[in-house]
């Protein structure tokens, strides 16, 4: 079989991979680029370990063909941090000890960025259905549901913070 | 002179144990660079298939490899007839590559390395293996059917006068009991027996099992895998390729969930044992489909349970006959049912009977406070049953039979400071208990015990030249260790906790270290820890007084500063005499190695609220308070994490998860979206209590908090279910059907 030659970009940066026609974007990302912040914890689609964004929707890697990638934009959460800046996602889950292994923490913050994108100002229930597809065993989700309302909260102060400058 | 078991201060005293630091791990965890076991890739790196029975029992004819070996990529084939035969006793290594006979579908037959993924898998499906199927049993009725197929023809039960005369499928008994069970039952006003079933489930972590194994040909083998601990996987390893400990050296990767599932081996002989015959390192992942079928589930149950209370209150007899799975070797989980079963309570007349039953599923393994959920589920129930009968509060009921410090186990020993009346008073307390209920919801009450472990742990701390104390330990960090680990050691070094940086490291650079079990990490490495630290403390004040040229004894270590007590010198920092290492004696480092005793007693109280549709029989929690006893609480973040975390589970493996078999012995929910674990829109908010009754043998008071909180969500639901609904449930999970079956019973409508 001939391998695919696919150009796309991710987190900012130009990439280029060969892969069969059969390859998921999960191993694509894991095998070929290096890109391991991505777990496969099912690959079936039904523990959300696998979360990266493709043009901006939320999507299981293991699920996505990797030719599907060509032409797209790929955010994973080696991308999250801007720098050295943390997302605020990212610090609220470090100060509110909302991972304890942490296998399924890169999924879970890129859905819930997903989440904050488009409702900046989520209810507990809300933050609890749009991590629904995301699997956590170990935290019971009460620390990972708090640590993201609270990123929600500071998000929100940052941008009034940013207006009143 | 270092005492490790001197209590370090008063607890309010501390500085930092009891904060809630940042976890020193925690920024490689939230941008994607922690390295998991599944995370490695080295170069020339082949990938490892496994093939698997597609039987539950069967005899194995013939295998015949050349197929494969000849397909595209191949470099290794491996069955059993690679590995020396095992001792007989050797379970996990004759688990782990069927020799004669096949006892479980997806049990392990013959294993290939090649190029790609893809063509270890095509080369694994040429294998030709020849089967004779043989009749398999399922569940405890079957196994223990006078007539059952044998799965072990010479398996004769222990603990049983006198010994069978033939084999059967109960490799073991286990008996406890005390005084007069027939008075005792005389005596009581109420009494009521009852029977449970629970189902088989799985400890669901989210990381697969992998491995990376790198044989040399001089039959020395590196290792790198997810473990709940590394000189496990080395023991074992070694044990069934029959190689030397010393030959192996395993590096810990993160692990991504355990649950006690992560407490034995699968795949690390399999892949070095391929990396010998290839000359070439070999990565093994397993798939989700694979993780359920062949590894760690939890045993499923039988158990009837008879208790007598007297009117006002007091339990004064039990009976229990407990039957638990082991899968398909002996295990130990029956006898632990046995230790948890009527452990929180002071019941003068007992007895207890326990059996392992093997059947042909996946070989049990530890699930969080293994076997202990579903005892509780039993005693928990009729307990609440019978508070429920004397029109006694629950939580008095058990206050007046609750044990406490002097009280004996139900397998001998006395309790030494214990806070399971602190947890139940907690409970009754927290204004989530007198919440008015609406229409068709319930709330309902149940306890916990685990006994906790110590074991062998052991720590190194290293002084870097400018100050920072490097804290090394072989204990893989589950869920927030190294944190807990970095506090005790800042505590006792009068450092700020950033300035220590807290390291698992591998089998060749720490000393021995048991497995992460038992909930002993934190109280048991912590003491290596505290002893490093301590032992080190008394090196920077022999260093000061070299320095000062006074005699040690007029040293004194005060927050991170070596002090001169007749005053004449100014206080040296840490960092200063770090500094003059050279000039002293040289490098600052200090081992401590122990078995740790003492392990502190665990009991939980939680409270559930709940509703139940009547349409539906679907279960809503409303609301979930849990308090439990965690001695001293390191990082109470994560201490509260690990509470929240076992409630979760356990009301998974209450409403949802079971193992779901066929006729044949497949198993037909291999997968998350079939097996279904709680979800966040499952679940409410878990609010926590943590009580601190320290444990005297631990410098901080620490006993351990990993498990117990599994222990009673299952008959909490079960009481807020019959509180909501008036039915009694006896057999896991609490499905929607199966409530409603009970409610159209109860209606007469069905």
């Amino acid at each position: 079989m001939n391998r695919r030659h696919i150009t796309c970009t991710i987190n900012g940066d130009k990439a280029e991979f060969l892969c069969d026609d059969d390859e998921s974007l999960l191993n694509t990302l894991r095998d070929e680029l290096g890109l391991t912040g991505a777990k496969e914890g099912c690959g079936t689609g039904d523990c959300g370990a696998c979360s990266v964004m493709l043009n901006g929707r939320l999507v299981c890697s293991c699920l996505v063909f990797a030719p599907e990638a060509e032409g797209a934009t790929i955010e994973t959460i080696e991308g999250m941090a801007d720098g050295e800046h943390l997302h605020p996602l990212q610090t609220a889950f470090l100060e509110g000890a909302a991972l304890q292994c942490g296998i399924c923490t890169p999924g879970v913050l890129i859905a819930a960025k997903a989440l904050l994108d488009r409702n900046p100002e989520p209810t507990e229930s809300e933050v609890r259905y749009a991590l629904a597809g995301n699997l956590c065993r170990c935290t019971g989700y009460d620390k990972i549901v708090r640590s993201v309302l609270d990123a929600a909260a500071q998000m929100k102060n940052n941008l009034q913070e940013g207006d009143r400058l | 002179m270092t005492d490790i078991n001197a209590v370090s201060n008063t607890p309010n005293s501390y500085k930092w144990v009891g904060t809630r630091p940042v976890r020193h791990d925690g920024l490689e965890k939230v941008n994607g660079h922690a390295r998991f076991a599944a995370d490695l890739s080295l170069p020339r790196m082949l990938s490892g298939h496994v093939l698997r029975s597609p039987f539950a029992h069967a005899r194995i004819i013939s295998i015949d490899t050349k197929e494969a070996e000849a397909m595209p990529g191949v470099k290794a084939v491996i069955t059993s007839a690679d590995f020396p035969e095992p001792h007989r006793k050797d379970y996990v290594s004759l688990n782990l590559m069927a020799r004669d006979k096949v006892f479980y579908e997806g049990q392990a037959v013959a294993a290939v390395a090649a190029g790609t993924k893809r063509q270890a898998k095509a080369a694994a499906e040429k294998i030709v293996v020849q089967y004779q199927e043989l009749p398999h049993v399922l569940s405890i009725d079957e196994a223990m059917a006078e007539d059952a197929p044998l799965l072990h023809e010479n398996l004769i039960t222990k603990g049983v006068e006198p010994v069978p005369g033939k084999a059967s499928n109960i490799p073991s008994r286990t008996l406890f009991e005390r005084g007069d069970l027939d008075a005792g039952f005389k005596e009581a006003d109420v009494v009521f027996e009852q029977e449970f079933t629970t189902k088989v489930v799985h400890q669901g972590y989210i990381e697969p099992h992998a491995v990376v194994a790198d044989t040399s040909s001089d039959d020395r083998s590196v290792i790198w895998c997810s473990s709940q601990g590394h000189f496990m996987i080395r023991a074992k390893t070694a044990a069934m390729l029959g190689w030397e400990p010393s030959q192996l050296k395993v590096i810990p990767a993160e692990i991504g969930g355990g649950f006690g599932g992560k407490t034995t081996i699968y795949l690390e002989p399999l892949a070095a044992k391929l990396s010998q015959k290839a000359k070439r390192p070999v990565k093994i992942v397993m798939s989700r489909d694979e993780v359920f079928r062949a590894t760690g589930p939890t045993p499923g149950t039988k158990l009837r349970i008879k208790l007598g209370a007297k009117k006002n209150g007091k339990i004064v007899a039990g009976k229990a006959w407990l039957a638990y799975e082991n899968g398909a070797y002996p295990g130990i989980w029956g006898m632990l049912g046995a230790m948890c079963l009527f452990a929180p309570y002071d019941i003068p007349n007992f007895y207890v009977e326990a059996f392992e039953v093997v059947v042909n599923k996946p070989v049990n393994i530890a699930y969080r406070a293994p076997s202990a959920p579903m005892a509780a589920f039993a005693t928990e129930t009729v307990v609440d049953q019978i508070a429920r009968e004397l029109k006694l509060d629950p939580i008095e009921l058990r206050l007046i039979n609750a044990v406490e410090e002097g009280s004996r186990k139900p397998d001998g020993p006395k309790y030494g400071p214990i806070g399971f009346k602190e947890t139940l008073e907690a409970i009754r307390n927290h204004p989530n208990y007198s919440i008015p209920l609406g229409p068709n919801q319930g709330r309902g009450i149940a306890s916990g015990y685990w006994f906790n472990i110590g074991e062998s742990s052991s720590a190194t701390v290293h002084l870097t030249e400018d100050g920072t104390a490097i804290v090394v330990t072989g204990s893989p960090d589950i869920g927030g260790s190294r944190a807990s680990m970095a506090l005790m050691a800042a505590e006792e070094l009068g450092i700020d906790v950033k300035l220590v940086q807290p390291r698992v490291a591998d089998t060749d650079s720490i000393g021995f270290t048991d497995v992460t079990e038992g909930s002993r990490t934190t109280f048991a490495t912590g003491m290596a820890v505290v002893g490093a630290c301590r032992q080190l403390i008394d090196e920077l004040r022999k260093r000061a007084a070299m320095m000062w040229e006074v005699d040690i004894d007029e040293v004194e270590w005060m927050d991170g500063n070596a002090l001169h007590t007749v005053n004449k010198h100014a206080p040296l920092a840490l960092a200063e005499i770090t500094k003059s290492a050279k000039k002293t004696g040289g490098p600052l480092t200090t081992t401590h190695s122990l078995e740790a005793r003492g392990a502190g007693a665990a009991f939980s109280t939680q409270m559930c609220d709940l509703e139940v549709d009547p349409e539906t029989g679907a279960v809503t929690i409303l609301r979930y308070t849990t308090a439990q006893d965690a001695g001293t609480a390191i990082h109470p973040g994560y201490v509260e994490g690990q509470f929240q975390g076992g409630v979760a589970q356990g009301i998974g493996w209450a409403l949802n998860e079971e193992y779901v078999h066929n006729a044949e012995g497949v198993m037909e929910n291999p997968g998350f979206l079939d097996y279904r674990i709680p979800v966040a829109s499952d679940l409410p908010m878990i609010e926590t209590i943590i009580v601190e009754v320290p444990n005297p043998k631990h410098p901080y008071g620490v006993r351990g908090v990993g498990e117990v909180g599994i222990v009673p969500p299952i008959p909490a639901v079960a009481n807020a279910i019959h509180d909501a609904t008036g039915l009694r449930m006896r057999r896991l999970p609490m499905s929607p059907m199966t409530i409603l079956a009970g409610l159209n019973q109860k209606n007469g409508s069905a």
